[in-house]
């Protein structure tokens, strides 16, 4: 197994925001049956990096790779294996949980709602399925928001704070859901802001200005 | 052979070339204008119909010509900086889109003074001054939209997409407020048409062309200065050049 | 086994409908507008009906153009805001398919709807029943055209604030052409002469703006988006 083309590569990116230099020439390689834990304080371009990888930011100078190939010329590709979490939730307020689930996932690859309802049993909120997402509390929604990137089956997670608002329960279950997902071979970058208590193979990357 | 092509997508440089043509273009706008104001506004003979009120055609005519000139200009500056990521393509624009908004009022003004000894009032909705009009609401949004944004790359970047799908849609837009006027043409109504021009009222008015074109390109470059340092004042040379 | 691009539209038109259907008093406000707008035209006139028939293509068409704009706004705005529009960015679609699938949903929504309703309204200022076919065929026409332009317009403003006000200076510039044909193609359905060169016109801007419009609406939502 070549590790040079392994899993996900960013080198040397440079953003600005504005006038703010707010990622200066950062680099990193994260291997498959690997997690990132993205750590630092608040304003250091913790988001902005994650948003780097995703590529939904193009970085004015460097370059982000995923198996060897730029994701900028095969973002479709790219876009098939990757799932991103925002720290919103992001979710239709009017729509219910297994409607956003059918919406977003079924845009990547065809799920039968058997299929979703299994899912948003898993991350604990079956019961609540059919109710808008309004209703719901923020830790609920961010239990869906969890659902919404297992069932993408996605081999790339990348999770912007996706502890924030989970009870004791909801981190337990992320924590075992992470750790089976890059046990499966799977690779992670997820940015928090306590210690992840993982057995896996975790790796630190502390962000500073 | 290419390269002062090239060198034309460096902010520095183009300052540097910016700031040496100001002069010259000045000056040679100064001559045409002097000459073509002067020929027509006092020695050009009258137009046998319209009178006096016709000299107004060498400040409109010319305005009117600029404000569109300046549209493509600014569009082509606006896709080259889109296509081929060029900065240096939306400094071209945001220098150009308030003189062109001006020439496009100007065009609108002096239009509105020629036409009121023929219509007897100051707007009569003829077909190229509603063109105008509606080609200054297109300047406007260009301008309106650049500068609400907090991110002035982002701005720039939107500014310039509009300019160039309004740059498509100038020709339809005229085309059809020039069907519309057919459509309901009062025999009444006095166009705002040139007189059929001999040679003596022609250069006057190609040199107010000239004039208003040199004119606006030194205008542009002195503007151009102005977002270059701007838009790169983290730069060096922008520090260098202010020191010097 | 990704999605293939015909699934992934009726996906997309299917959600933004199930959207729209479950508040239904966004879809109705826009069409309550046209109605207020025609009636203030025979308040601000005079009653006559002859003169009211004189005018009416003008005001009909204005109405329509007004209120369509209305609706405009929420194109992408919900979408934005809550955070799904990067998602849907995400989700391996090309963005064209995105914005066409959304577009196609709006018009559905929001044009289709004015041009069921314009009889009502057309009946309102005097407009005779035969020329209700070329009017409604113009207003599909139009709608459609307005839908691609609202999309251009929405793409860059979203997210500014004011944004609608801006979304509406941009727009009705190159609306402009949609009036003026539209306008007198109703008219001339009216008089009983031949529509047919106002209707080519009208028709040729559509087919024009449904080629080039996609283009400009991605780059537009490119340009917000990054």
């Amino acid at each position: 197994m070549n590790t040079a083309v392994d899993g996900l590569r960013i080198e040397h990116v440079h953003v600005w925001r504005g006038e703010r230099h707010v990622l200066k020439g950062v680099s990193l390689a994260v291997h498959p049956r690997e997690l990132l834990h993205i750590s630092g304080p608040n304003g250091t371009g913790k988001t902005t990096l994650l948003r780097v990888a995703s590529g939904l930011l193009r970085p004015e100078q460097g370059t982000v790779t995923w198996m060897g190939r730029s994701i900028t010329s095969s973002s479709s590709q790219y876009q098939a294996v990757m799932a991103y979490s925002s720290h919103e939730p992001a979710l239709k307020s009017d729509l219910t949980a297994l409607e956003n689930l059918r919406f977003a996932v079924g845009l990547k690859r065809r799920v039968t709602l058997q299929e979703l309802r299994t899912v948003l049993d898993c991350t604990g909120v079956g019961p609540i399925a059919d109710l808008p997402t309004r209703v719901l509390s923020a830790g609920q929604r961010r239990r869906v928001a969890l659902a919404r990137v297992l069932a993408m089956r996605a081999t790339l997670w990348l999770l912007d704070e996706p502890y924030s608002n989970l009870d004791a329960s909801g981190t337990e279950l992320l924590s075992g859901l992470l750790q089976a997902h890059v046990e499966g071979g799977g690779v992670a970058l997820v940015v928090a802001h306590h210690a992840l208590a993982l057995d896996c193979n975790v790796r630190r990357l502390e962000l500073n200005s | 052979m290419w390269t002062w092509f090239y060198k034309l997508a460096s902010p520095p440089h183009v300052f540097r070339v910016a700031a040496a043509f100001v002069p010259w273009l000045l000056g040679v706008a100064a001559l045409a204008l002097g000459y073509g104001l002067i020929d027509g506004l006092a020695i050009a003979p009258l137009d046998y119909q319209q009178g006096d009120a016709f000299r107004m055609i060498y400040v409109h005519v010319p305005s009117a010509i600029l404000s569109l000139t300046v549209y493509t200009v600014m569009a082509a500056a606006s896709a080259v900086a889109l296509i081929w990521r060029i900065k240096v393509g939306h400094a071209v624009a945001a220098a150009s889109a308030p003189i062109g908004a001006s020439f496009t009022l100007a065009a609108l003004v002096t239009g509105s003074l020629w036409g009121r000894p023929m219509w007897g009032t100051y707007w009569a909705w003829d077909p190229r001054l509603t063109s105008e009009l509606i080609l200054l609401f297109l300047y406007v949004g260009v301008m309106s939209l650049r500068s609400a944004f907090e991110d002035p790359a982002r701005g720039d970047r939107a500014a310039a997409l509009l300019a160039v799908v309004g740059v498509v849609n100038v020709p339809i837009v005229h085309f059809s407020v020039v069907w519309w006027n057919s459509l309901h043409q009062g025999a009444t109504v006095v166009r705002l048409g040139a007189p059929k021009m001999p040679g003596s009222m022609l250069w006057p008015l190609l040199a107010m062309w000239l004039g208003f074109m040199l004119f606006y390109g030194a205008v542009l470059c002195m503007r151009l200065q102005g977002e270059l340092l701007n838009r790169e004042r983290q730069a060096l040379w922008v520090r260098e050049a202010i020191k010097s | 086994m990704t999605v293939g691009g015909w699934e992934a539209f009726l996906l997309i038109v299917r959600r933004e409908l199930v959207l729209s259907f479950r508040r239904p008093e966004q879809l109705l406000q826009p069409l309550v507008f046209f109605l207020i707008v025609t009636t203030l035209f025979p308040l601000g006139l005079s009653l006559q009906l002859s003169l009211l028939r004189d005018i009416s293509p003008g005001v009909l068409w204005t109405a329509a153009l007004l209120s369509s704009l209305l609706s405009l706004d929420a194109l992408f705005k919900s979408d934005a805001d809550d955070g799904t529009l990067e998602q849907l960015s995400l989700s391996g679609q090309s963005l064209t398919l995105i914005v066409v699938a959304k577009t196609c949903a709006h018009w559905l929504v929001s044009g289709a709807a004015l041009v069921v309703v314009s009889p009502i309204v057309a009946t309102a200022l005097g407009i005779p029943v035969a020329a209700f076919a070329t009017m409604m065929l113009s207003l599909a026409l139009g709608t459609v055209t307005l839908s691609w332009l609202g999309a251009i317009g929405a793409g860059l403003t979203i997210g500014l604030r004011r944004g609608n006000v801006l979304l509406s200076l941009i727009v009705l510039p190159l609306a402009t052409p949609l009036l003026i044909f539209g306008a007198a193609a109703t008219e001339r359905a009216i008089s009983g002469s031949s529509a047919e060169g106002a209707m080519y016109f009208l028709a040729s801007v559509c087919v024009f703006t449904c080629t080039l419009a996609p283009l400009a609406a991605t780059a537009a939502l490119r340009i917000t988006l990054e």
